[in-house]
């Protein structure tokens, strides 16, 4: 809301005057300097707890799935970066897209993206993923996820090791630590 | 209890099997091959439901192991080919049905064998083929709204979805 407005200020609704206190706090906590020195303390932890609990969705398409699974097996043992598989895309942060996407498939992934909660990633796993790998002409298959999600890591190999795939997701981890977003007063 | 040639204990062989076959529809089977596990035969269009129902009904088949297709253009011809079970016997019929390339029409088995629905809804999502009194003859792999039959080899594949 416009500042100009404070004059008038004995004419406002109830609900304009809640915007308009809000936006001069927020005015005034960003141009003190208080919303960077905030976000000097929290971004480091927010960074910290995003990079050690991005839960990826445990969704499988195809043999990369059977890698993502040795990953999470004990001998790789990934939960102990904090990859812990869950069901629901309500719960999960991380989208690994594991296999060719069929053109019947693509609105169901768009789908399940679109459900995650922000802050959200996703890592392109494998050739298919990537490109559309060996189907790349087939009649059904889409050339590559990234024409409809944006992609923030790709893992190639056809399938990647599980060595791979975790070495992506420290990729992922380097991505959220550089990025060091503060979230102070922000959407 | 398996005799020497793996069959059943009193079970029949694809000979005589094939000879039922070929006895009871002279005009429109046509039986190429034949060994102990296994019958060849090509079957005309319109006999198909009835030569079906009595290998069902009569010679014990209890099985659709899987349906296919096959196109040739430049015969303008395409083929629906069968493959019939019976454990019993331990024969394999492979069945195979000509239909004209342009009206690619057949009868429906399945409502003989329910495990043929499946396979006869991939059948016409792939080759495009009509199997006539199918009870839900819809797309099953492709999308909803698909106007291409992929396995047709006229399809040009390499398009960009």
């Amino acid at each position: 809301m416009d500042l100009r407005l404070a004059p008038n200020a004995i004419a406002m609704s109830a609900q304009e005057f809640m915007a308009w206190s809000r936006d001069v706090m927020e005015q005034l906590m960003r141009a003190s300097g208080a919303k960077k020195a905030i976000d000097k303390i929290t971004a480091p932890i927010w960074s910290w707890a995003l990079r050690n609990a991005n839960y990826p969705l445990h969704f499988g398409i195809a043999c990369c799935a059977l890698e993502m699974a040795a990953a999470s097996a004990p001998r790789y043992d990934a939960e102990r970066l904090g990859m812990i598989f869950r069901s629901s895309p309500r719960q999960t942060d991380v989208l690994i897209v594991n296999g060719w996407v069929t053109a019947k498939l693509r609105p169901d992934l768009r789908r399940l993206y679109e459900q995650m909660a922000e802050p959200r990633w996703v890592v392109a796993m494998g050739e298919c993923a990537i490109s559309g790998g060996p189907w790349y002409d087939s009649y059904n298959t889409v050339q590559g996820v990234d024409t409809f999600i944006p992609v923030d890591v790709y893992i190639p190999g056809c399938p990647p090791r599980p060595e791979a795939m975790i070495d992506g997701f420290m990729k992922l981890h380097k991505k959220i630590n550089k990025e060091m977003k503060g979230t102070f007063l922000e959407e | 209890m398996k005799n020497r040639d793996g069959l059943a204990e009193g079970g029949r062989t694809g000979g005589t099997l094939a000879k039922d076959i070929a006895d009871k529809f002279p005009n429109h089977v046509k039986i190429t091959k034949i060994s102990p596990n296994r019958i060849f035969a090509v079957v005309d269009r319109l006999a198909w439901l009835q030569v079906a129902t009595f290998m069902k009904e009569s010679l014990g088949f209890e099985h659709v192991t899987s349906v296919g297709g096959v196109d040739w253009p430049d015969q303008n011809l395409m083929q629906v080919v069968y493959h019939i079970t019976s454990y019993a016997n331990r024969v394999t019929a492979e069945m195979i049905v000509d239909v004209p390339r342009d009206s690619p029409e057949v009868d429906s088995i399945a409502l003989l064998w329910g495990g043929a629905n499946w396979h006869e809804r991939e059948t016409f999502d792939m080759f495009g083929i009509i199997f006539k009194g199918h009870p839900k003859l819809e797309r099953i792999l492709t999308p909803d709204g698909t106007d291409y039959f992929p396995y047709r080899k006229d399809f040009v594949g390499g398009r960009r979805i």
